[in-house]
């Protein structure tokens, strides 16, 4: 199994503008992802999550250490990584089409050929016939589908998802999980999933990595021994509850002491 | 029509009788008092209570556009006043909304330009009238200035205020997906601006006209403005009248034109709460 991305002792400083001080974000994360591995970070909030899928994105420089994906050194975002964002990040003023052809605006698709790849990844997603709807016509689910088709379409090599089914009722999470791994499974995509819900992480991934309390750190990497394809019945297997006991232990051991600060 | 509002009409009226849109509503209310009022004006002329010379009246202000539309007469002076007003609101729009970009893009450049927009913004720009005449003449040319002057103020504050109310997490996701810097401005940036940018359009061009009106006014030789001073000097009060009505006409016209285009740009913004 080849190596598609590799975080090697990544540590990240915020400046603090309250204190002056500094925030660290991240200490010393080292990972590694394979070829068309779906890999999950769960932590408690604040543990620097979206920090880290940033860092891996190229939109914030880590402060140490280095991301290397398909063994060169990533500086700045690339084509080679595309982002499925959180809620509400679609242009407004866009169209499904126009939201779904952006990314390949930037890089210099020729419009004809831009609409023709959305196109297909729009019905990959399930989207077709709502082209030109504009988002505040979409559901919730809907909005993240194009959101998924925005960051397929640009072909990447590594797919980096920043809890985007936070926002959804349970029902909709659901299908849209299941959606996503019919989709992976069909493109052979990397990904790297963050999420801060146990059972989603467990059911998507073939691994959870399991981050500490900030400074955001590896605690532990557990392989998800479940077998593919995967439907929502699973969730329902002793074995899965188990690596659900499991996760949760080892995140409760992070979120007690904060609770006993607080507190 | 929302929901709400037609059960406040309902409760207000209780007796179901026929129900008008609220547009319907709107429109019939403002033509009738324009009505009343135009023939209380009417009224009051023809019973003698007022001299025709300090009010005019609207069945002679009407007299006179026929004669200046039927003998064409007006049609140099609406050209010249139109032609002031389009290149100096024209080149207004060209110059304001890069400018109001850029000030909003680039924090040196907002430090550079800002205090002479905020100076230039504190005056009423027909202030600098007698100068811009001095040095473009008494014919358009001066008018062009002054209404530039006039106009490109607004549109650039306006743009500039549209930029700084971008919102991070849309530019956020440009740069994830290797925007350039011209791509961020145009796609990102731009389209956010849109209801600051027609807000300072919009008011823009209200000071462009106010520019033609008072420009003329001050020293011209044709033009709209120039035929209410001379109608004046002659105490020809229902002339008078007609120009200044042709002036409101053109101030609804080109208010209605960018609401018709701000709507177009705006196709994206939920419909129901506004309107
Ligand atoms: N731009 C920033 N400047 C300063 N601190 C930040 C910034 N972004 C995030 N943080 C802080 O860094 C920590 C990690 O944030 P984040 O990566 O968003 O966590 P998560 O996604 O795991 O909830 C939090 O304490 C957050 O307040
Ligand atoms: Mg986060």
């Amino acid at each position: 199994m080849t190596i598609k991305l590799e975080a090697h002792r990544i540590g990240l400083e915020y400046g603090d503008p309250e204190s002056d001080g500094r925030l660290v974000a991240l200490n010393d994360v080292s990972l590694s992802i394979h070829e068309n591995e779906f890999v999950s970070i769960v932590g408690p909030s604040g543990c620097g999550k979206t920090t880290f899928l940033s860092i891996v994105d190229g939109l914030i420089r880590a402060t140490a250490g280095q991301i290397l994906l398909g063994g060169t050194p990533v500086s700045e975002p690339g084509p080679d990584r595309a982002v499925v964002f959180q809620d509400s990040s679609l242009l407004p003023w866009r169209t499904v089409l126009g939201n779904v052809v952006f990314g390949l605006e930037c890089i210099g698709v020729r419009p004809s050929e831009a609409r023709e790849r959305a196109a297909h990844y729009i019905e990959m997603v399930g989207l077709r016939g709502f082209e030109n709807r504009y988002s505040y016509q979409l559901s919730g689910g809907m909005q993240q589908r194009v959101n998924l088709a925005r960051a397929l379409v640009m072909d990447p090599q590594i797919l980096l998802m920043d809890e985007p089914f936070a926002a959804l009722d349970a029902q909709t999470r659901e299908l849209m999980q299941e959606e996503l791994l019919n989709i992976w499974q069909a493109s052979g995509k990397t990904v790297l999933f963050i999420t801060h819900q146990i059972d989603e992480a467990i059911f998507l991934s073939d691994r959870v990595i399991v981050f500490s309390a900030r400074p955001g750190r590896v605690k532990e990497s557990v392989d998800i021994e479940l077998d593919r394809p995967r439907s929502l019945k699973l969730k329902r297997d002793p074995r899965f509850h188990a690596y659900e006991d499991r996760i949760w232990s080892l995140i409760q051991e992070e979120e007690k002491p904060r609770a006993k600060a607080a507190g | 029509m929302s929901a709400p509002m037609s059960m406040g009409l309902s409760k207000a009226r209780p007796m179901p009788s026929v129900r008008l849109s609220e547009r319907a509503q709107r429109q019939l209310v403002g033509a009738g008092t324009v009505v009343a009022l135009l023939l209380l004006w009417e009224g009051v002329v023809a019973s003698g209570l007022v001299d025709p010379l300090y009010i005019s009246s609207p069945s002679r202000i009407l007299r006179v556009a026929i004669d200046q539309f039927g003998s064409g007469a007006i049609w140099p002076d609406i050209r010249v006043s139109s032609i002031e007003f389009l290149v100096g609101y024209v080149a207004a729009i060209l110059v304001g909304i890069p400018l109001g970009l850029m000030i909003g893009w680039s924090r040196r450049l907002n430090y550079l330009l800002g205090p002479f927009i905020d100076i230039l913004n504190a005056v009423p720009r027909v202030t600098f009238l007698p100068l811009l005449i001095l040095w473009f003449g008494i014919g358009m040319n001066s008018k062009f200035a002054v209404v530039f002057m006039g106009a490109v103020i607004p549109i650039v504050i306006a743009t500039h205020a549209g930029v700084r109310a971008n919102e991070a997490r849309f530019i956020r996701v440009a740069r994830s997906f290797s925007a350039s810097e011209w791509k961020i401005m145009t796609a990102i940036i731009l389209p956010g601006t849109v209801p600051f940018l027609f807000a300072g359009l919009k008011y823009g061009a209200g000071r462009a006209l106010l520019g033609v009106v008072v420009g003329e006014i001050y020293a011209s030789t044709a033009g709209v403005g120039h035929m209410i001073v001379e109608a004046g000097n002659l105490f020809d009060t229902d002339t008078v009248f007609f120009g200044v009505l042709l002036f409101m006409a053109a101030g609804v016209a080109v208010t209605t034109i960018l609401n018709r285009i701000e709507r177009h740009f705006d196709a994206w913004r939920p419909r129901g709460l506004a309107q």
